[in-house]
């Protein structure tokens, strides 16, 4: 209700500048729209709220909520990227709806259903093509950023007639995305440079069941994790003629697995100097990897199954959430010692944790609490609590400006 | 890149060895006990509530909040009612091992499945 009586005083004015600005831009706006706050975004982010299918617009400086914007439809698991004006936040919801949300005007600017359940989306190095990854019909679809039409359909046919759900799909440099095939055990890497012109490189058996896949911050290394076997798949794209290569091959081999009962995320694997923090699946156990060597040089033992291991973005701190039941915690590493230099519970179903860019703030979202929760990354203190819907993916606009995200 | 293939067949061969043979094992163990428990007692209210809020959330990462699917199959009434309650109450209790399914016994108890599996097959949110 708050949200709503506040939306529709800031609605306004705003609408009435962006007219006037259409019709003449150069002309000074009306007094009207003078009196109100001229901003940008890079402090602004959106919230998931996928019970109620809306998003929050949230602001990092001021640490409140600006708007709620409903009827972005199913949003579990949805995924969130930027254009990098950063004024349009891309919504990637599991009903196949991908959403431009506009963030200054705090409005919807385009939907569409593109495909039956999506899973995660990514926008081009230029941010002119949106790339969606969907589960059913098995594929990956690009799309103008700017209009939402349709430029590529690339179905992921495996074998004859077979389908693989799409995983880990992120940009590259050069106008590229990289994905994996679930059921295909193959990664893909697509050349969009050339609109009218899209090529697309297999690398088939690259390992059992990828469940996700992240891109090392500089753009050169994509890394799918395995589900089905032990290890990770490895593309080099300063040399993707050199094929995928497997790493960690031999970790954990012949001990048992637990059960996981949330499937770990890549998107954060956290790279502090050398090292390379990721979450181990089906073990209570972070893992350490030198990113020189390749190899293993540590496994952290934590709290549970870990589903997000995100670095601050000074590197010096690790964050680590965790699968059911020991979703209610969230533990600090220190990327130095290895040791565990706090431990929080903010309460139950800590889903997703974003810094600020600089990171002197780390958001949680607390679903079972309907919250979200803002720490100083320094003190570890809470700061502020902000009610929301069965809150799920925290997403800021700095993420406009980098790669893989 | 040959022999790396192959051994990655091996392993999935004893995988899934070892998935149905814990199937069946799990198919065995819940006819047993459905010949005992004939029919599932409802769980208390505010345990149901628990268990509603578990099944779209915590089953909603894999299968959809709405259960239309995502990594794993859709759980949608017109197609589980095609498949036995007591192979799905093993699926959920023993989870699918070679799959990202994982066994839920240490959650729920068996009356608790047999609800679940009620819940789902009837489309009740
Ligand atoms: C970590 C992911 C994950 C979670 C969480 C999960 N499932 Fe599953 N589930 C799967 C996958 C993957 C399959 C398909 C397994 C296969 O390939 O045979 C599956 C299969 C099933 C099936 C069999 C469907 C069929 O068509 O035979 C049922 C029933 C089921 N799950 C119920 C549940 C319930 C109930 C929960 C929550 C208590 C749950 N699942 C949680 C991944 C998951």
């Amino acid at each position: 209700m708050k949200h709503a009586i506040f939306r529709s005083l800031t609605l306004l004015p705003w609408l009435a500048l962006a007219a006037g600005c259409a019709v003449a831009p150069d002309v000074t706006p009306p007094k009207s729209a003078m009196s109100i706050e001229l901003r940008g975004t890079g402090d602004l982010g959106l919230v998931i709220e996928r019970e109620t299918g809306s998003v929050q617009i949230i602001n990092t400086t001021q640490q409140k909520t600006l708007a709620a914007i409903q009827g972005l439809g199913d949003l579990s698991h949805a995924s969130v990227v930027f254009s990098r004006d950063e004024r349009y936040a891309y919504v990637f919801g599991r009903d196949g709806g991908l959403t431009k949300v506009d963030l200054l005007t705090q409005t919807i600017d385009k939907r569409i259903i593109q495909g039956g359940n999506s899973i995660g989306g990514a926008i081009s190095q230029d941010g002119s093509i949106i790339a969606v990854s969907n589960y059913e019909p098995g594929g990956v679809k690009l799309f103008d950023s700017q209009t939402l039409e349709q430029i590529a359909d690339i179905p992921a046919e495996y074998a004859p007639g077979k389908f693989s759900k799409t995983v880990g799909l992120v940009d590259a440099p050069g106008h590229r995305f990289v994905f994996s095939l679930y059921d295909g055990g193959e990664i893909w890497l697509v050349d969009a440079s050339n609109r009218s012109d899209i090529k697309t490189t297999r690398y088939q058996n690259v390992g059992l069941q990828p469940y996700d896949a992240l891109m090392s911050p500089d753009g050169r290394y994509y890394v799918a994790g395995l589900f089905g076997e032990d290890g990770m798949a490895r593309l080099d794209l300063w040399h993707p003629e050199s094929g995928v290569t497997r790493i960690l091959q031999d970790y954990g081999k012949g001990e048992a697995k637990m059960p996981v009962y949330k499937m770990p995320h890549l998107e954060g694997w956290a790279i502090a100097g050398n090292q390379a923090f990721f979450p181990a699946v089906g073990r209570n156990e972070v893992l350490v990897m030198d990113m020189n060597t390749w190899q293993l040089t540590g496994k952290i033992p934590v709290h549970g199954q870990p589903v997000f291991v995100m670095a601050q973005p000074d590197n010096r701190h690790v964050w680590v959430n965790f699968a059911l039941p020991h979703n209610d915690t969230v533990q600090v590493i220190d990327t130095e010692s290895h040791q565990i230099v706090r431990q929080l519970t903010p309460g139950k179903g800590v889903l997703h944790m974003e810094f600020t860019p600089r990171g002197e703030q780390v958001w949680l979202s607390v679903r079972d609490e309907n919250q979200l929760q803002v720490y100083d990354t320094l003190s570890g203190k809470l700061l502020k609590q902000l009610p929301a819907q069965a809150p799920s993916g925290i997403f800021f606009s700095a993420r406009a400006h980098e790669t893989g995200l | 890149m040959s022999g790396l293939h192959l051994f990655d067949s091996t392993t999935a061969f004893f995988v899934n060895r070892l998935a149905s043979m814990k199937i069946i094992f799990g198919v065995l163990i819940s006819l047993l006990f459905l010949s005992v428990f004939a029919y599932a007692d409802a769980p208390e209210d505010t345990r149901q509530k628990e268990i509603q809020h578990l099944i779209r959330h915590d089953c909603g990462s894999c299968h959809g909040l709405t259960r239309k699917g995502g990594l794993g199959p859709d759980l949608l009434p017109e197609r589980l009612q095609t498949i036995a309650a007591d192979a799905l109450f093993a699926t959920i209790k023993f989870g699918r091992p070679g799959t990202p399914m994982p066994p839920w016994q240490d959650f729920f108890t068996d009356d608790e499945i047999h609800w679940i599996v009620e819940q789902l097959q009837e489309g009740r949110e």
